[in-house]
């Protein structure tokens, strides 16, 4: 495991203002104009310019046969994705959201994960599949999950998040050279984050996590669609005089236990902030990585913020009740640090 | 429906081809019949354990079907795959090593007698999730169109996978982009222990396929020669640029479904009546009446596929079991810098 990373490299060129839709706009289209052998496919990534309009233009830039409309056949377009990379290809594969990704997971469990270790290490599966997960829009119980806990359950791939512009620009091309399954899981209410990134960004590594603010007091651990939420809670913790340390975990599977450890080795508290449901989450995973790894460290238990366990509600009030929120990461902070030691 | 017991085809002829390739047919399907009848005593002396799925009944498939295709062919199959593979070329010995569980076989022991896997011969694995292999030869069949090469994708599935979602999907999405895959549907008429008639409201499997706009026909899948015409005449549209094909090999499986199956489903008259059609005693009956073959030759042939076996068996016994320090190995491959 490398040690802690900031995920993105030093920014040298001049910055400009940007979405995380447009950075992940602008990592597809570098891979297209780098590589030969990318291409995209999935459902509405034409002429329709994707689903949360990530793929708007590159139609029109690189032609009907490496922008693939597919028919809504999740399984067979993830399955050909996979065939596809071991013809020789660099597929993307998008799929609408996490919750259509069911109806794909024959192909990704059965296939894509086992294959390079059931051949004997004979065919291995450079294939990166793209998805939207989590709530936050009010599109209820079949289009707000997230099940990228899920995911990182399964040896065989890997699974990133990005949470910044810096990730979403630069984890796809790196996420295209590794010789196995990528998945790739773009929070929904990022898409239209705006934020600074260097003109020059490009690349970041996919093998750690990044230590997003320095604090001395309390290790908040989270990903995706919850780092700015996080990150908010850490500010009013700093108001009430406690310095919290804020882990963006980047890269799901496999873990950057060594960051986590060393962290919390610092703080010697920890909070584990999860979109995901709390029963058998990753949430769950990090905290028994911590009790096995940093036992004697800690000075009070680990405490987790996850989602209701309910399937999240369309109404705004309720979905809002069902996430992590700032306030419930803050109380859960501040229950921590007043606990122990 | 209809039974093709009750009603086969009438044989293809034989003069199309060389008295030699015929006989040279004949040594495939009675290689793969050796190969699994072995396989079952060494499954009953626990040197084979796991799912062991027999092809027996079903070689002219195999064997007729493979002579279309070229070496840089690809292929993809199922879950009852031993006499794909070794009709491909993959040697006996690698086969048996896998089986054993052995480092020396074809898949270094983690696949077992259902994942078969060669890089050297394009196969890309028996896949034992029913109808799970079709998206796959779709994609490399992609990958073939989007490289412009003029490769052919063969992809073996049973007719229990008609009833998955991915043989819809894959149809659909093959004949769509115009993609070279080769779909050789085997049915040999139960999906494990469930009949066609009880799982399927259109029976006619080639009409599901042209309902896609594949060029769709059935085949008598107990003829060798006839399946190596049909299938012939398949790969050539397939390889021409036409599209996918769909060939439908009537066929039926001798043996029950794995080594745990009591066969309730079907009647040993009904066994016995497909066993009169045993594609290798009718076709070498037909070799020896046109004197392509005698006894003698059939001797020999039956002596150099035992000593072939034998020598794949003492292959397997010799090889080695993979140190468990290797278990997590190949999980993920390294990045090459």
């Amino acid at each position: 495991m490398s040690g802690p990373t900031t995920g993105e490299r030093p920014a040298t060129g001049t910055r400009i203002q940007l979405t995380y839709r447009e950075a992940l706009r602008e990592a597809l289209r570098e891979a297209l104009q780098r590589d030969r052998r990318v291409f995209l496919m999935g459902e509405d990534v034409g002429r329709y310019g994707g689903c949360f309009g990530v793929s708007k233009g590159l139609l029109e830039e690189f032609g009907p046969e490496r922008i693939r409309d597919t028919p809504l056949s999740e399984s067979a377009f993830v399955g050909a994705g996979i065939g596809a990379a071991l013809g020789g290809m660099r597929p993307i594969v998008e799929i609408m959201t996490v919750n259509f990704s069911l109806l794909a997971l024959d192909q990704i469990i059965n296939n894509a994960a086992t294959i390079l270790h059931m051949s004997g290490g004979q065919f291995s599966v450079p294939l990166v599949i793209r998805m939207t997960t989590g709530a936050g829009r009010q599109l209820a119980a079949q289009h707000s999950h997230s099940l990228e806990g899920w995911y990182a359950h399964i040896p065989g791939i890997k699974v990133l998040a990005p949470a910044t512009l810096e990730d979403a620009r630069g984890m796809l091309w790196t996420a295209l050279e590794d010789p196995n399954p990528v998945l790739l899981f773009e929070h929904g209410a990022l898409y239209n984050l705006r934020g600074e990134l260097a003109t020059d960004a490009g690349p970041v590594d996919i093998t750690g996590a990044a230590v997003r603010r320095p604090g001395s007091d309390v290790t908040l651990i989270t990903y995706g669609g919850s780092l700015a939420k996080t990150l908010e809670a850490a500010d009013a913790l700093s108001a009430h005089g406690v310095q919290a340390e804020v882990i963006d975990l980047r890269t799901l599977r496999p873990l950057d236990e060594a960051t986590i450890l060393a962290s919390v080795a610092r703080t010697h508290r920890a909070v584990v902030v999860d979109e995901g449901w709390r029963s058998g989450s990753l949430a769950a995973e990090v905290s028994a990585r911590i009790m096995e790894g940093a036992f004697w460290e800690l000075d009070a238990p680990v405490a987790r913020v996850c989602s209701a366990e309910v399937p999240i509600p369309y109404a705004k009030h309720l979905e809002d009740a069902a996430l992590p929120q700032v306030a419930g990461i803050f109380d859960a902070a501040r229950g921590v640090v007043t606990r122990g030691g | 429906m209809t039974s093709p017991a009750a009603s086969p085809s009438q044989p293809e002829q034989l003069a199309e081809a060389t008295p030699q390739h015929n006989v040279q047919l004949l040594r495939e399907m009675l290689r793969i019949r050796r190969f699994e009848e072995r396989c079952v005593e060494l499954y009953s002396a626990t040197k084979i354990r796991g799912f062991l799925h027999l092809y027996i009944g079903e070689e002219a498939v195999a064997v007729g079907a493979m002579q279309a295709l070229d070496p840089t062919d690809a292929m993809v199959t199922t879950y009852r795959e031993h006499g794909h593979a070794l009709a491909r070329g993959m040697p006996a010995s690698s086969i048996m090593a896998e089986m054993y569980g052995k480092v020396e076989g074809c898949s270094r022991g983690h696949g077992g007698s259902m994942h078969l896997f060669d890089v050297a011969t394009r196969f890309y694995g028996g896949n034992a999730i029913v109808g799970g292999g079709l998206p796959l030869a779709v994609g490399l069949a992609l990958a073939d169109k989007l490289q412009g090469r003029s490769r052919v994708t063969a992809c073996f599935f049973g007719e229990g996978a008609v009833a998955e979602g991915e043989f819809h999907e894959s149809m659909n999405l093959a004949a769509l982009w115009r993609l070279p895959v080769l779909f050789l549907c085997e049915n040999n008429l139960y999906a494990m222990g469930t009949a066609l008639a009880r799982s399927e409201s259109e029976t006619d499997l080639t009409l599901k396929a042209a309902s896609y706009e594949l060029p769709a026909w059935p085949v008598d899948g107990m003829d060798v020669l006839a399946v190596q015409a049909a299938v012939r005449r398949a790969a050539t549209l397939v390889r021409g640029g036409g599209g996918p094909c769909f060939v439908e090999l009537r066929t039926y499986r001798f043996r029950a479904h794995s080594m745990y199956d009591p066969e309730l489903y079907r009647t040993k008259d009904e066994v016995e009546t497909w066993k009169r059609r045993d594609p290798i005693a009718t076709f070498s009956a037909r070799l020896i009446e046109k004197n392509a073959l005698d006894s003698d030759g059939l001797a020999r042939i039956e002596a150099e596929i035992g000593a072939e076996i034998d020598q794949a068996v003492a292959f397997a016994e010799a090889g080695t079991p993979e140190p468990v320090g290797e278990l997590t190995r190949n999980v993920y491959r390294e990045a090459t810098p």
